[in-house]
């Protein structure tokens, strides 16, 4: 969305007119509700989520700057106020992640069967039952780990946002990152070696 | 999982890693998001890169760990394709009728 697109629904939503909130919310509210269900896992607290992203962009609306694209604050919104929720579901709530790290042998060499080939996301992702069995797998991954994962490998923030967001090091960032990444690829192993789970 | 047998392979695998300019398998395993973010100095890139050469059992990892990225993240944005038409009415009835109290 380019700025004076921004510019135009800024000022239609300014004016506080029905039509226009209505139009302005229909337009956003499809990819607001990707956003929310990919880290709340659930649809009606998804839309939870988005009826208080939208409470606040309406709230915020004359504190927006314009030094970034209006979609990309609302995202930001959105991924604050689903985390709100998340935090207020899962209160306190740690789980380990060792099962699903690498092995190592006691000279510290890594411990990996062979891997003759390595399947494609494209032809994969050509069935649909492979779709939701991807977000099956992953949702396997614990919250803390998960939350990371999405907010830096899916929905692109960066280490310093997500450390903002999460209240954590940089350094705990990346550390968590890596290790969700690395249980992700086991988690999704049997699927890349083409393997039917 | 399976613990390997000590084949020769791996002894010697253990020995070379313990050469100078070397690292092991588990002290990569900490390099391993800095490479991939560009993000490692050029004297560690290079022991990370020449650890990668003698070890078949990194590469193959880090080859499987990138896919999974790449499906996780192409997967996800595939299954969460929302259309306009599938956001609930009564969502955007509530969302309009906030603003408007």
């Amino acid at each position: 969305m380019n700025r004076s697109r921004d510019d135009d629904d800024l000022a239609a939503l300014r004016t506080g007119d029905r039509v226009a909130t209505e139009r302005f919310v229909r337009e956003h509210a499809a990819w607001m509700l990707a956003v929310a269900r990919r880290i709340l896992r659930d649809h009606g607290h998804a839309e939870d989520a988005v009826q208080n992203a939208f409470a606040a962009v309406f709230k915020n609306l004359e504190k927006f700057d314009g030094r970034s694209a209006l979609r990309t604050w609302m995202h930001r919104i959105v991924v604050n106020e689903a985390l709100m929720l998340l935090r207020k579901s899962r209160r306190g709530r740690e789980t380990p992640i060792d099962d699903l790290l690498p092995d190592f042998d006691d000279a510290g060499c890594r411990i990996e069967d062979r891997w003759t080939t390595v399947e494609t996301p494209e032809s994969l992702l050509q069935q649909t039952q492979t779709r939701a069995r991807i977000s099956e797998l992953i949702d396997q991954l614990p919250d803390n780990y998960r939350i990371v994962l999405m907010l830096r490998d899916i929905e692109e923030l960066s280490t310093a946002e997500v450390a903002e967001l999460l209240d954590m090091s940089e350094t705990n960032v990346k550390v968590r990152l890596h290790r969700a990444r690395a249980a992700l690829k086991k988690l999704l192993e049997p699927l890349i070696r083409g393997q039917a789970l | 999982m399976t613990v390997p047998k000590k084949t020769l392979m791996r002894r010697l695998h253990g020995a070379m890693f313990k050469l100078p300019l070397m690292i092991t398998c588990e002290a990569l395993e900490d390099f391993i998001l800095a490479y991939l973010e560009d993000d490692l100095p050029r004297k560690q890139r290079l022991v990370f890169e020449m650890h990668l050469k003698v070890c078949r059992e990194c590469r193959d990892y880090l080859r499987a760990y990138r896919a999974a990225m790449d499906l996780a993240k192409q997967g996800l944005e595939a299954e969460s394709q929302v259309l306009p038409e599938e956001v609930p009415q009564d969502l955007i009835d509530a969302v309009v009728a906030a603003r408007d109290a």
